[in-house]
């Protein structure tokens, strides 16, 4: 049986509050079932907020936030990965193979898959190590590895490469793309013009809470068409 | 000063002639102690893990409570279990009064909440950290208290082991729901206070030494059989 896919999500009036401050929205956007979106806008523009929106970390205070199947369906089909990493107090290979236990795969299964995956990652030679013994790379792709093991038809990552050296990032793009090609739609917040050049196929802005433009990468970085846009590429401090 | 070299020399007496009743008596305050430490945790370790990831109306109030009750006075408890058990009482049929099953009873009255609440603590850190990755996950809420008992086993370990140090200690409700019978629900907390009333100063100081060198015992077996601090964090 074809899983129906969970994708376009439908974003309508979509608001977050928190006491008493609109975090972010009105949102009106919709998540195409394809592409690499990534999501770019000064700090406290609302860009973590409106991820967790879409994950179903917070509830709208106001709006809709709508997969193409019900909510409950459309849960296990996502993954998000978390500015710091939450590592769990477990051994690389037992926070990577958790997901799948926790779903109801056998344990032996489930490790020798996490296995695999950690080797996708490179970090095979530290499966017994206890996940808080990595760096901070290491952590980040362990949490990546994490994410993917059970094959999410979408992943969000809130930066995910902040404060990695070159290397790092490298590797992190480099996973990233396999997934993407294998078919996962992502959704990454990033501060690196650069790696948002490397990697979006579309591009969202926000400022102050709001969507100040969604466009494809290309149009989006030679011609933005939003005055914020353009300083904030410029380099501009917007505030 | 002579009092305690000669409790010294009696405890030391005791234990090197393997006394019958030393040795009945010491038995007879683990087997209560320990089983009412692991009844107390069974119920104490996920009801501590229950409250701190479900959110429910009187929540507040149940974690003081909880709170609270960790100083429940033990004679207080006893008398309470008690009238339960007494032939008069609700429970009296069963006739477990004046038995080790009614001194098991009072202390899992008394240690339960104390190692619910040291739980509940340690686990509502874990989950502050855990929350939004196991949400995230789609895990279900006993998943997640699961998931939480696990990783914070060290920390539940102390839980287990205050409840212990209570329970081991403890002379008010054994002493009210056991009766102190000889062969039969004297335990070292009790006999103590029986040979210090008869003036035996000598014989309590010594059964004392072996409540304490029973209750290092016991928390040093555990502590290297679970391997704390070999790693620096957990």
């Amino acid at each position: 049986m074809v899983e129906r896919s969970i994708l376009p999500l439908r974003l309508t009036k979509a608001t977050l509050h928190r006491s008493g401050k609109t975090l972010v929205g009105p949102v009106d956007m919709t998540l195409a079932p394809e592409g690499f979106t990534i999501v770019m806008g000064p700090n406290g523009a609302g860009k973590t907020s409106l991820l967790r929106l879409m994950h179903g970390l917070e509830r709208p205070s106001s709006g809709r936030v709508e997969w193409a199947v019900d909510e409950v369906a459309s849960r296990p089909r996502q993954a998000y990965v978390f500015q710091q990493p939450t590592l769990m107090r477990r051994t690389a290979l037992d926070n990577v193979a958790y997901p799948l236990i926790v779903h109801g795969m056998k344990r032996q299964a489930a490790r020798a898959r996490a296995a695999e995956a950690l080797r996708g990652v490179g970090l095979g030679d530290h499966a017994g190590k206890q996940a808080w013994y990595l760096s901070g790379g290491e952590r980040q792709k362990l949490a990546l590895a994490r994410a993917l093991i059970r094959n999410p038809e979408i992943l969000f990552l809130d930066e995910p490469c902040a404060s990695l050296d070159g290397r790092a990032i490298h590797d992190i793009e480099h996973i990233l793309l396999t997934a993407h090609a294998a078919g996962t739609r992502i959704v990454m917040i990033t501060h690196d013009h650069g790696q948002a050049r490397r990697l979006a196929s579309d591009v969202v802005f926000v400022h102050h809470g709001r969507l100040h433009e969604t466009a494809p990468a290309d149009a989006f970085f030679v011609s933005p068409q939003t005055q914020e846009a353009h300083a904030f590429l410029k380099g501009d401090i917007l505030i | 000063m002579n009092d305690v070299l000669e409790g010294l020399r009696q405890a030391a007496l005791l234990i090197v002639t393997f006394d019958a009743d030393l040795m009945q008596i010491s038995a007879r305050s683990l087997q209560v102690t320990l089983t009412a430490t692991l009844i107390a945790s069974a119920i104490g370790l996920p009801l501590g893990g229950w409250v701190a990831v479900h959110r429910f109306r009187y929540r507040r109030s149940v974690i003081a409570l909880m709170n609270a009750l960790m100083g429940l006075p033990p004679v207080v408890v006893g008398l309470l279990v008690y009238l339960m058990l007494s032939r008069s009482g609700p429970f009296g049929v069963f006739g477990l009064l004046f038995t080790p099953t009614a001194m098991i009873i009072a202390q899992v009255v008394i240690l339960t909440p104390l190692i619910a609440s040291i739980a509940h603590q340690a686990i509502r850190e874990l989950w502050a950290e855990y929350h939004d990755l196991l949400i995230s996950m789609n895990t279900t809420r006993g998943q997640r208290i699961r998931t939480l008992l696990w990783d914070a086993r060290r920390a539940l370990l102390t839980a287990a082991l205050a409840g212990f140090g209570r329970g081991i200690g403890e002379v008010g409700a054994i002493m009210i729901v056991g009766g102190n019978i000889d062969q039969a629900t004297r335990v070292l907390t009790t006999a103590i206070a029986l040979e210090t009333g008869k003036g035996n100063f000598a014989l309590a100081l010594g059964l004392g030494f072996v409540l304490i060198g029973i209750a290092i015992a016991v928390n040093m077996a555990i502590h290297f059989a679970s391997k704390t601090e070999v790693s620096s964090r957990w």
